[in-house]
């Protein structure tokens, strides 16, 4: 858009450019309707085919459509399970576990981020802690969340609090680590203390990276909430899937599947709307097209 | 040689406004080979008064501790011995009796231009009434109402530095400290903000402290030049600009050269300090002022 902008202002200032510019035909209005459409259709062409697909593959008997169920079926398997209110009671259930754990990990990992980053020498006692933490996988460590917390949802909260716990507390520390000294010594001379310090020029300054790291988190949030549910679970989404799996309600199984990717994604788009909002003030790079 | 420039002697009226009296600089580094420490002296037996309301270069080689000389007086780092007064006040801290304005502009980038102006008055808690009343004064002195609502990153560097300027001035500081704040920018831009900084200055009535390592700048603008040589950092000669303001244009003249002649001079003689600087073959005394006559 700014670049947009900053190209007419060239093209006012320099008639010789405008000049040049002018296309013969009528070509260039018809590229600037058809250019954001492309845009579209590009992003979502592949997923019409693969549904288009997917629906004739075992229509047509080419797959077992057992295995494969018409995608019709699926939305039709959908829609009854909405109907029904099984996948509310499910759905109910996995976000009280994922909201609870995901904000429980924002709450505990953004003040020690903004401690540690602070406090670089207690930074480098705990990083490689830090590090072997975030890096081993989760979902081993299932068994020992279980073992300490029971089946119930104290485990799933738990786990989930793990998962987006050190992501986020990274990212915290990088940002608050990482504002330019020169910012920091502009504020100093202007007598300003450690509190409003914090409070006006070093969070603002981090806050591109701490959404950075919720974003990540939150991905992180839903795929171990899937999997806990599936391990040791008797409802939520997770278990909700391997259970008409074991029923042989193969439609249900694959709207659940189609429902948490695009739960995913969603999600995803919200926090990346979010991130964008906060940090317009961010140098966006022009050499990259929109 | 004296109509232009003179040794310093208290110019009639001036009043003292900062005092550097005796200020050593020493950082304490690690020895290369192992183990221990080296004292690396910064700034030795510095002495210095600065009147109110006078235009001030610190003009020097890199490493003469002109910068650190600024962070001190700014109160960010600590004298190793000495000490600095402002109005006959120890200074122990930063406080906003002094605006800095560094060459790295430092504006804060999530902050429109005019909040960026407003910061210093946020910190001194003036009601938002009063913040916009002064943000508003100061950007049109520099220029820039119509660009209040814009971010850092859509401004030029001569912008910035300009936005920069207004922030420190904004919340009226006594004394305006810059560290090379012009070093970043095209020659053109440079000689713009430099014209501009003097008309603010006269508008303004602040003491400046300016550090850079151009002598045209220094000459350009200064009341007084100090002029620092490093290993360790002191001060060698003082020196009245005694060139009559507005300076536009004068940058070509043979006083110009000359003065500027003479500061280079300084400046190469370092080592040697005490030693006369030879009259070079250059437009001696007489020839100056008759060339001014001629003028």
């Amino acid at each position: 858009m700014s670049t947009k902008t900053a190209d007419a202002q060239v093209a006012i200032a320099n008639p010789a450019l405008t000049a040049t510019k002018v296309n013969p035909g009528a070509s260039l209005p018809i590229g600037k309707v058809l250019k954001p459409l492309g845009a579209f259709f590009r992003g979502f062409a592949i997923i019409f085919i693969i549904i288009g697909l997917w629906e004739a593959f075992p229509r047509f008997g080419w797959i077992d459509p057992f295995l494969l169920p018409r995608f019709s079926d699926v939305v039709t398997g959908f829609f009854t399970l909405l109907k029904t209110g099984e996948f509310f009671k499910h759905f109910n259930v996995s976000i009280a576990r994922i909201s609870s754990g995901f904000f429980g990990g924002l709450c505990l990992a953004i003040p020690i981020g903004i401690f540690m980053g602070w406090f670089k020498t207690f930074e480098e006692y705990v990083n490689p802690l830090v590090e072997a933490c975030r890096n081993s996988s989760v979902l081993t460590l299932y068994p020992i969340f279980i073992l300490l917390f029971g089946i119930g949802e104290q485990a799933k909260i738990a786990i989930i609090m793990w998962g987006t716990t050190w992501v986020v507390l990274l990212n915290t520390i990088a940002g608050v680590k990482n504002v330019d000294s020169v910012l920091i010594k502009s504020a100093r001379s202007m007598g300003v203390g450690d509190l409003t310090l914090l409070w006006k020029v070093i969070l603002p300054a981090a806050t591109p990276s701490i959404i950075t790291g919720i974003r990540l988190g939150a991905a992180n949030s839903i795929l171990i909430l899937i999997a806990a549910e599936m391990i040791g679970s008797n409802s939520g989404l997770g278990f909700m899937i391997f259970y008409f799996e074991a029923r042989y309600a193969i439609p249900e199984m694959y709207a659940g599947v189609i429902f948490l990717a695009l739960m995913g994604v969603t999600v995803h788009e919200i926090l990346c709307r979010v991130e964008s909002y906060l940090t317009s003030w961010h140098e966006k790079s022009i050499y990259f097209g929109t | 040689m004296d109509s232009l420039i003179a040794p310093p002697a208290t110019p009639e009226g001036a009043v003292t406004k900062i005092e550097f009296r005796n200020i050593q600089k020493v950082y304490r580094v690690k020895k290369e080979n192992g183990g221990g420490y080296d004292d690396f002296v910064v700034l030795k037996d510095f002495n210095l008064d600065v009147y109110a309301g006078e235009f001030l270069t610190l003009v020097g080689p890199s490493g003469c501790g002109k910068s650190t000389l600024l962070d001190l007086l700014a109160g960010l780092i600590p004298l190793s011995g000495g000490e600095i007064r402002i109005d006959g006040r120890i200074i122990d801290g930063p406080a906003m009796d002094r605006g800095f304005v560094m060459q790295a502009y430092a504006l804060f980038p999530w902050l429109n231009v005019q909040a960026n102006v407003e910061f210093g008055l946020t910190i001194k808690k003036v009601p938002k009434k009063e913040r916009r009343a002064i943000s508003g004064h100061f950007l049109e002195l520099v220029g820039l109402t119509a660009f209040a609502n814009r971010y850092p990153h859509e401004l030029s560097g001569g912008m910035k530095q300009r936005v920069a300027i207004a922030r420190a001035l904004a919340f009226d500081p006594e004394v305006l400290l810059m560290d090379e704040p012009f070093a970043a920018l095209d020659a053109q831009t440079r000689e713009t903000l430099q014209d501009e900084l003097l008309d603010l200055w006269e508008k303004t009535g602040k003491t400046v402290v300016f550090v850079t390592h151009s002598i045209d700048e220094a000459v350009y603008l200064a009341d007084r030049i100090a002029v620092l040589a490093s290993n360790p950092g002191r001060l060698i000669e003082l020196v009245n600009i005694k060139l009559s303001r507005p300076r536009q244009g004068s940058r070509g003249s043979a006083e110009f050269g000359w003065i500027r002649h003479k500061i280079w001079r300084y400046l190469q003689n370092d080592e040697g300090g005490q030693e006369p600087i030879p009259e070079l073959g250059v437009p001696n005394v007489a020839e100056v002022i008759d060339s001014r006559a001629a003028l």
